[in-house]
């Protein structure tokens, strides 16, 4: 890459759309491992009702901020306001006890247990002698106000497509009740109608007031549903969009650090795709045996 | 590899009493078909087999379904029954453990050196072989969990280890003589249910089965989901009704049904309760269907592995106590012999999966049917072990060949 980075750390501007102010601030979050600086001084706010597009190209240090985020990996240096509080993230429980869920790439989900079975993990309701009818009337109203297409809660999550998986997946972080929902690539292994299916989801997601925070590398999901895009680069903020202004160039240019990138030569070249589907290519974590199951 | 065009047909083939769907009976056979193509073959393999083996036994010698044989053939079968059962909870949560023969045999020989040689009562003679079965699997959770060892290492270590402490406990003279007048010995070979007692079990378990039938499908229908039709509880009890009073009545001709027989079912019953009604049983289900999940659902999978390998080694154990009564001895041959491979094999042709995620505890009493009456067959038809250990490994290659089968199947409708 011969070409010079654009300088564009910017202060991350109040949240837009929001109403109120942040529910989740980010302030100079630094992690590392052993020498590699994987974030390095991260700022970041959602507020609640907004979606938060978090963009990057591999090694951006996405999944080490969802990490960070969800109490996989606490930060080493940095702090996270939650509400007006300042928190510290220890554990994926004492995140989920906050109020933030997070939907990693592979859903975890069970594929020899139901959907009902599955959305209550760890949960059920009267360990004892479980209480299966208030779990299958509750789960049937969660998928229902989501309008998931299950077509029955007493499936097994084998029989579900993948966009009926990551609903699930999605419910079931939504029964603990959060505030702020993480999603990682949600869409990443889905075809063209559940990748719609999902996109209605996380709408319906920010009108119920929830904060969301979508990791995703296609800038045509990012500019259809997201309110702000944020773009890490190298382990740095490296700009905050409003999505709706913002063209994919832009983004892709935040991305890679280059207005002259391979991606702009591509669509520079005739006869190429046009700029708003010049998507990079799939990350290189993402498993190819996780395409959309049949 | 798309998934619409297979979605529609989707609703057909769930179970009975989807949303909306108008139950019934002939909805529920439809639903019940339509799973048996899906691959989800549940207890139907096993029953059909165990239908057939009991029809070619008895054209072979009609003395096979005679009361008398019928009654040893059910106490014949609880000691690999029971160790059978404690196989199943470590498939179920994707472990192996292979030396449910050896533990049942160090238990038997715990038991016979406390109870006999050193004059404990029987009581804490039996408490020690139990703790000592704890521990084992206790200690196998831990390499397992701590060291990363496989199961079937680990278990493959315990099998030879534990035969050896076996003999070691035994010493030289290798056989010890449990007193016929004991408890232990005539609750396993002599103690029967009386008549009236027996059809009053059959009669409240059959009350006790339409009470709860009834209570969860008015419950069900009061929160407004799908429920079975208020004849199906009835017909259910009836039918338990009606199949356990004949079979009671058949075996009351001879002695009866036995106690031992009883506790292997109040067993099975105890533990189909913990697999499907409580928080622990749906985590082993999950831990032997997708661990990571588990883990990410807060299960704290090392502990449910840890109670699932005691779980196993206890019941080896109980079974090894049982089958140390029931011969009246413990001697080096305690557990040893086909013990082990019959009981893994028993879960298996039951219907658990090797795969883990997938079984119930009835796999174990239907599987041990199912040996025991080939065991029984043979024996009859004075033919020796050869052909029983060959006829037994026919029948265990066909159960996890269709075990196979229909694990394709699953996969290729979608319910893998």
């Amino acid at each position: 890459m011969s070409s010079v980075p654009v300088p564009v750390p910017v202060p991350a501007p109040p949240p837009r759309p929001g109403r109120g102010g942040p529910l989740l601030s980010l302030r100079g979050i630094s992690k590392s491992f052993g020498a590699v600086a994987a974030l390095t001084d991260v700022s970041l706010d959602v507020a609640a009702g907004q979606v938060l597009a978090l963009v990057g190209d591999n090694g951006a240090g996405k999944s080490t901020l969802v990490k960070v985020l969800s109490g996989v990996h606490p930060p080493d240096f940095g702090t996270i306001v939650f509400g007006s509080r300042t928190v510290t993230v220890p554990s994926p429980a004492a995140a989920r006890q906050l109020g933030i869920a997070t939907v990693f790439q592979d859903l975890a989900l069970c594929e020899n247990l139901n959907v009902v079975e599955n959305l209550y993990l760890g949960r059920e309701l009267r360990g004892l002698r479980l209480d299966d009818v208030t779990m299958e009337v509750t789960s049937r109203a969660l998928l229902d106000e989501l309008s998931a297409t299950i077509p029955s809660v007493r499936l097994p999550v084998a029989a579900l497509s993948g966009g009926q998986r990551q609903t699930v997946a999605i419910a079931r972080s939504l029964l603990g009740d959060p505030k702020v929902i993480i999603l990682d690539e949600p869409t990443a292994a889905l075809g063209v109608a559940q990748t719609a299916e999902v996109l209605n989801l996380i709408e319906r997601l920010r009108e119920r007031g929830l904060g969301v925070i979508m990791v995703s590398h296609s800038m045509a999901e990012v500019k259809a549903v997201a309110d702000t895009v944020a773009v890490l680069r190298l382990g740095r903020n490296n700009g905050v969009f409003d999505a709706s202004d913002a063209t994919a160039s832009e983004l892709v240019a935040a991305i890679t650090g280059a207005t002259d990138n391979v991606v702009s030569r591509r669509a520079g070249r005739p006869a190429a795709v046009p700029p708003e589907t010049a998507v990079p290519p799939p990350p290189a974590g993402a498993d190819p045996d996780r395409s959309p199951r049949s | 590899m798309t998934r619409p065009a297979a979605a529609p047909d989707l609703p057909a083939a769930g179970p009975p009493g989807e949303r909306r769907a108008a139950p019934g009976p002939r909805r529920a056979l439809a639903a019940a078909s339509a799973r048996l193509r899906g691959g989800d073959l549940g207890i139907a393999p096993v029953v059909a087999g165990l239908v057939v083996i009991w029809t070619v036994m008895q054209l072979l010698n009609p003395i096979f379904l005679s009361s008398a044989n019928l009654t040893n053939l059910a106490l014949e079968s609880v000691p690999v029954g029971v160790i059978a059962l404690g196989v199943v909870c470590v498939l179920l949560v994707g472990q192996i453990d292979l030396s449910v023969g050896s533990v049942s045999g160090l238990s038997a020989a715990v038991l016979a050196v406390l109870f006999v040689d050193r004059g404990l009562p029987a009581w804490a003679a039996v408490s020690a072989a139990l703790l000592l079965a704890v521990a084992i699997g206790w200690f196998y959770a831990q390499v397992h969990n701590r060291l990363g060892v496989p199961s079937f290492v680990v278990t493959l270590a315990g099998l030879l280890g534990f035969l050896g402490l076996q003999l070691w406990i035994l010493g030289s003279k290798g056989s010890i003589n449990l007193p016929f007048d004991s408890g232990l010995v005539t609750f396993a070979q002599l103690h029967f249910v009386p008549p009236w007692l027996a059809y009053t079990m059959v009669a409240a378990g059959a009350l006790a089965l339409y009470a709860t039938g009834h209570a969860r499908a008015s419950e069900r229908r009061r929160a407004g989901l799908p429920a079975p039709s208020w004849r199906t509880p009835a017909v259910r009890s009836l039918a338990l009704l009606l199949g356990l009073g004949t079979a009671v009545w058949y075996l009351n001709r001879d002695r009866g049904v036995g106690w031992m027989f009883v506790l292997f079912l109040a067993l099975v019953f105890a533990l189909h309760y913990l697999l499907t009604r409580t928080r622990f049983g749906k985590a082993m289900y999950a831990v032997g269907g997708n661990a990571e999940a588990a883990r990410r659902a807060g299960i704290d999978v090392k502990a449910v592995l840890t109670a699932a390998f005691v779980l196993c080694t206890t019941l080896a154990a109980t079974g090894g106590i049982l089958a140390a009564s029931r011969l009246a001895a413990a001697n080096q041959s305690s557990g040893g012999g086909d013990v082990n491979l019959n009981a893994i094999a028993a879960a298996v042709i039951g219907g658990t999966s090797l795969f883990g995620g997938r079984g119930s505890a009835f796999a174990a009493l239907l599987g041990v049917l199912v040996i025991q009456s080939i065991s029984s067959g043979l024996t009859l038809l004075n033919l020796d072990s050869a052909y029983r250990f060959m006829v037994t490994g026919a029948v265990l290659l066909l159960a996890v060949a269709l075990d196979s089968a229909a694990r394709r199947s699953r996969a290729a409708h979608g319910r893998a």
